[in-house]
């Protein structure tokens, strides 16, 4: 930029597209997400009473959101990619019961699913041992963790198995006829060129669903998991301030997601392909 | 001698159509055959066939003494063959080298420095030795072209198949294939070549096979098949060709 001797602004053209690139990465969303932090701060800051206190309350809420949301996901993305390979077998038997288990699991509500696993499977396991009388199954408790993860994964592992068949369909036919034609099997032309490539194109879907998984980890709250849903749900029990308490609990959730996408957006950016 | 390519009595349906009828075909060890008619003519699927990238219903192919029938035998015909695609097919993810690198250490078990050796001589050998580390995007068609045919050599293939591998190039690139083609044709290798280039045929193909629906019509070495063919078929095809 240079001022001309007429007072005018002469403005270099066209950036070069590096510089575009390194723009994008700090767009208007970043903005937002900083606006948000901001918000917390201001907030905890100026009005701690209750603002902070409700930060301290639900911070151990937090860390349960955070971890049971990361460990689904990454049980959703291997059992997902196994469902997905399966939607795609050529055998029957595995294609069909990977249709099945996809087709039933998406037609059932997620909080159905989660009271299913945490009210009714430990009842069925049970039964089980009763009837073959084995001790250790006749006295099962269910644990609420690690059922909210596995209903969490059941649930999810279904929708990213569509994710990975679109993926894998996507790719032209001619590059596993490549890789065959190498004398490559087919699990090693999966492995070394279908599977990279589909990767690369299912990135932004699978990032949306890390995030969709996030926000409905708050349904575990109802299965007696203590995460931030069910610790501000506390805190209100205590406290009887409902604006304040679902405000900072929302904020909490916002900024996780917001920036969740911004990290998925990067990753993209990172790994685009031309062909 | 022992034909390195016997196919007999093979038949192919893809529903009613029938793709290939009762087609038999033996090709000697270095020699150079180009199969040409019209589309839909069977061509491509029976040069698919030899390495089983399609299914045939009926016959038998045997390649280098190896029956296409089993799952490992079809693998071990593979990597004695390569192909060469219309659509160059390489891989975009990997740079120019390591598309000629993967399958040398995935099927044949070589390491990083060997594999990257014989990369790089293919690539000298078909003229782009500075496009290596480039993306397979970067390149122009018949660059893309050329790194293919490099990636099918490295195998060390002993038959190497060419699906119309100029009919998707811009005319000024055709001839920079064509020549690497030639020079594999001179050093002996077998070649089976679908392909409409008739200058490529009088220079280096032994015979030319015409098909039309889904079987062989006449074969002769190129220059009689091309200037003094029996069949009305082929003088058919020819005059819209030529």
């Amino acid at each position: 930029m240079e001022i001309q001797t007429d007072g005018a602004v002469s403005i270099t053209p066209i950036p070069s597209p590096k510089n575009g690139d390194e723009k994008r990465r700090f767009d208007k969303w970043w903005l937002l997400l900083l606006f948000v932090v901001f918000l917390i701060a201001y907030l905890s800051i100026t009005k701690s009473d209750p603002y902070w206190r409700i930060i301290l309350f639900v911070r151990d809420g937090i860390w349960v959101s955070l971890s049971t949301t990361v460990i689904s996901f990454l049980l959703v993305l291997v059992v997902g990619l196994l469902v997905g390979l399966g939607r795609l077998s050529k055998s029957k038997v595995i294609n069909g019961i990977s249709t099945v288990y996809v087709e039933v699991i998406r037609g059932i509500p997620l909080l159905v699913q989660l009271l299913f696993w945490y009210f009714a499977f430990p009842s069925v396991v049970q039964a089980i041992g009763n009837s073959l009388n084995i001790e250790a199954l006749k006295n099962y408790l269910a644990n609420p963790v690690g059922m909210a993860i596995l209903g969490l994964t059941f649930c999810y592992a279904a929708y990213m198995a569509e994710i990975y068949r679109a993926g894998i369909q996507s790719i032209p036919k001619g590059q596993m006829e490549a890789a065959r034609s190498l004398g490559m099997s087919h699990f090693e032309s999966m492995r070394y060129v279908i599977l990279p490539q589909a990767v690369r194109i299912i990135l932004p879907p699978v990032g949306n669903e890390f995030i969709s998984l996030l926000k409905d980890s708050s349904l575990v709250s109802v299965v007696a998991v203590a995460d931030i849903t069910r610790r501000g749900r506390e805190f209100m029990a205590a406290n009887f301030i409902p604006l304040e308490t679902w405000t900072m609990v929302a904020l909490l959730y916002l900024t996780m997601t917001l920036f969740s996408a911004r990290i998925v957006t990067f990753i993209e950016h990172k790994t685009r392909l031309e062909r | 001698m022992e034909p390195i390519i016997h196919i007999e009595n093979i038949s192919k349906k893809f529903g009613a159509l029938e793709a290939l009828h009762n087609v038999s075909l033996d090709v000697q060890k270095g020699e150079v055959v180009m199969i040409i008619g019209p589309s839909g003519s069977g061509k491509s699927t029976l040069l698919r066939c030899i390495n089983r990238l399609e299914k045939y219903d009926e016959g038998l192919i045997i390649v280098d003494g190896i029956p296409l029938n089993t799952a490992e035998n079809i693998n071990a015909v593979r990597t004695e063959v390569g192909m060469v695609f219309q659509q160059f097919n390489l891989f975009p993810h990997l740079s120019v080298i390591d598309n000629i690198v993967l399958a040398q250490r995935v099927v044949r078990k070589r390491n990083r420095a060997e594999a990257e050796k014989v990369a790089i001589d293919l690539l000298e050998k078909v003229g782009i030795p500075d496009k290596a580390h480039a993306r397979p995007g970067q390149l122009s068609g018949g660059q893309q072209q050329r790194v293919a045919i490099a990636r099918a050599l490295a195998m060390n293939p002993k038959i190497m198949l060419f699906d119309e591998p100029t009919s998707a190039l811009d005319p000024e690139m055709i001839q920079e294939v064509l020549d690497v083609m030639l020079n594999l044709a001179k050093e002996g290798m077998t070649m089976v070549v679908v392909s409409h280039e008739m200058g490529f045929a009088r220079a280096a193909a032994h015979r030319a096979i015409l098909m039309d629906g889904g079987q062989i019509i006449e074969e002769a070495p190129p220059e009689i098949l091309f200037t003094n063919p029996k069949e009305e078929r082929t003088r058919l095809f020819l005059s819209k060709v030529l």
